[in-house]
């Protein structure tokens, strides 16, 4: 492999990282919030509001089901809004984010939702504040299945985000789509995903080892 | 202490089956350092009550309240408030798993806001007084049920609660651990003047620590008194049937498919001799036998202790005269005794048995 190649790979994996972390990262504060939100607005829950959990969603779902390369495509004039321009590796940070957001908020809201019963109404027995069994039973309980679901969805993304090339958002993607497969440079296309298969190792490991850390609930789980 | 007047509770049926009236009517006064049982079967509607107490449930209609003070009335921080004063441990205990024991038990007073160091000064005593001293850093997976159900105590016992709440706090323990964790009820009910209130399916549990029981069947309260005289004078077929299963009343099969209800020729009348309180400890027996000339022939019997005081009943074959019999009975009766004429047998009882 030249060392031109080389230096490409370089960034383009940069790139991915930089577009899946900062996704990843504003998907997560987004989407965190919301996934309570779904968790503990329906009927008979918490934060009872069964309208709100209606829309929600629905718009979930609606995000959910369109396919990612559509759903770049259709948001370019938000992407352009919010990015000031619909090209380039910050500009495919807003569609990787919207799709994100609810992936997220459903992970997030399965998990919360395996939380035990009886735990709420102990704590509500305590005289606790819905924020309080929120902050304090719920999602301290839910941490480990909260920690795999983001894993899943920084994997996800890494796979999202070999698409973004389609709006110049460069990455490894990108790069195998272009020297790889126009150019046949099979070598290039090699490498990619190789560099792909590690980042997911490396994410699912890492994933898997904090879930396993913050999983109190079996014995010798530490 | 707590106060039910007139408590209903109504469920809608789900997706449009028939409503159900967990609660219907009930009137029941608490007193203030009391234990107090509430048994009955699973869907009596005992855990529907205990609920009651803490709003939990809330009534469809009547009144609870909990020294002197309406709960359902309380909404919002008043109810928070009222519930920080009643503690209450649950029969899968409810710890949080992700929360060392230190940590669950300080639980309830972080809610309330309390400061690191004040936290500690309540937190640790507790854990001495439920016995877990040892086992502050450890998590609830690391600890057996009984130990975790201590910990559920000392976690209810953290606010300084005037009212602990015991939701089958036993019924997921084996016999061993159930004593003990019924032990330290009582004794925390002794030392900290603490009003109990539990429910069990279980008359072993009211018959070791309950001052006073109640009996609830579909939705009402079909017998209630001082735990003693409830075991030692069931009225209902119900209690009846709680009672048989921990003071052996019921008499063994081979006996009862004998007993006729009439007089048979050459045949014995069976006589039930209930003994309690303080005529418990009358020599009876040796008596009748002496006085009336009468063969007492023993086919069942259990002396038993309801909390210390001694309860016993005796099966006993009256073998002798009709009227010897009868001055028997009497005589028994006059000693404050309890008899009843179970029925009769052939004289061939024995022989056969």
């Amino acid at each position: 492999m030249s060392p031109q190649i080389f230096e490409l790979l370089v960034n383009a994996t940069v790139e991915t990282l930089y577009m899946v972390g900062l996704a990843a990262l504003l998907g997560t504060l987004l989407g965190l919030p919301l996934g309570v939100l779904l968790a503990t607005t329906g009927r008979g829950e918490l934060l009872q509001n069964v309208a709100f959990n209606r829309i929600a969603g629905v718009i979930v779902n609606a995000t959910r089901s369109t396919p990612f390369i559509i759903l770049v495509v259709a948001i370019i004039p938000f992407t352009r809004l919010v990015a000031g321009t619909s090209i380039g590796t910050s500009a495919a940070i807003v569609p990787l984010t919207v799709a994100a957001i609810p992936f997220i908020a459903r992970l997030i809201e399965g998990a919360i939702r395996e939380v035990d019963r009886g735990l709420i109404e102990a704590a509500e027995a305590m005289g606790a504040t819905p924020l309080q069994i929120i902050a304090k039973f719920l999602l301290p309980e839910a941490l480990p299945g909260i920690v795999l679901g983001l894993t899943l969805a920084v994997v996800s993304l890494i796979g999202y985000s070999a698409m973004v090339g389609a709006v110049g958002g460069g990455g490894l993607g990108d790069l195998g789509i272009r020297y790889g497969y126009q150019r046949f440079l099979p070598e290039v296309m090699a490498a990619v995903v190789l560099v792909l298969i590690v980042l997911v190792q490396i994410v699912q490991s890492l994933g898997d080892l904090i879930a396993r850390r913050v999983n109190k609930r079996a014995i010798g789980g530490r | 202490m707590i106060e039910f007047q007139g408590v209903e509770k109504v469920f809608s049926g789900r997706g449009g089956g028939p409503e159900v009236r967990a609660l219907d009517g009930i009137d029941l006064s608490i007193g203030r350092g009391e234990i107090f049982g509430i048994i009955g079967r699973s869907g009596a509607g005992k855990s529907t009550l205990i609920r009651v107490v803490n709003m939990l449930e809330r009534p469809t209609a009547g009144s609870v309240s909990v020294d002197g003070v309406d709960m359902a009335a309380l909404d919002g921080a008043g109810l928070r408030d009222a519930r920080r004063a009643i503690g209450m441990i649950f029969q899968h205990f409810n710890l949080l798993s992700s929360r060392t024991v230190y940590d669950n038990v300080a639980l309830p007073l972080e809610l309330a806001g309390l400061r690191k160091s004040e936290i500690k000064a309540k937190v640790e005593p507790l854990l001495e007084l439920v016995g877990l001293g040892d086992k502050r850093d450890r998590y609830p997976a690391e600890l057996s049920g009984g130990q975790k159900q201590r910990v559920g105590i000392a976690r209810a016992l953290s606010s300084e609660p005037k009212v602990l709440l015991c939701d089958e706090a036993t019924s997921a323990l084996d016999p061993e651990t159930t004593t003990s964790i019924l032990r330290l009820l009582a004794d925390i009910n002794a030392k900290l003047g603490l009003t109990i209130v539990l429910i069990t399916h279980e008359m072993a549990v009211i018959k070791e620590i309950c001052h006073r029981v109640a009996v609830m069947e579909s939705g009402t309260i079909i017998e209630r008194g001082d735990v003693f005289d409830v075991f030692t004078a069931p009225r209902h077929a119900t209690t009846r049937s709680f009672v048989s299963s921990v003071v052996g009343a019921e008499l063994p099969e081979t006996l009862s498919e004998r007993l006729v209800a009439e007089p048979v020729a050459g045949g014995n009348a069976v006589l039930r001799i209930t003994f309690k309180g303080a005529m418990a400890n009358t020599p009876i027996i040796s008596q009748l036998t002496r006085r009336f000339g009468l063969d007492l022939n023993i086919l069942h019997g259990r002396i038993d202790h309801i909390q210390d005081a001694p309860f016993g009943v005796l099966v006993v074959e009256a073998v002798g005269a009709a009227d010897a019999v009868q001055s028997a009975i009497s005589f028994i009766n006059a000693n404050n005794l309890s008899v009843e004429v179970l029925g009769h047998v052939p004289a061939n009882l024995r022989a056969a048995g």
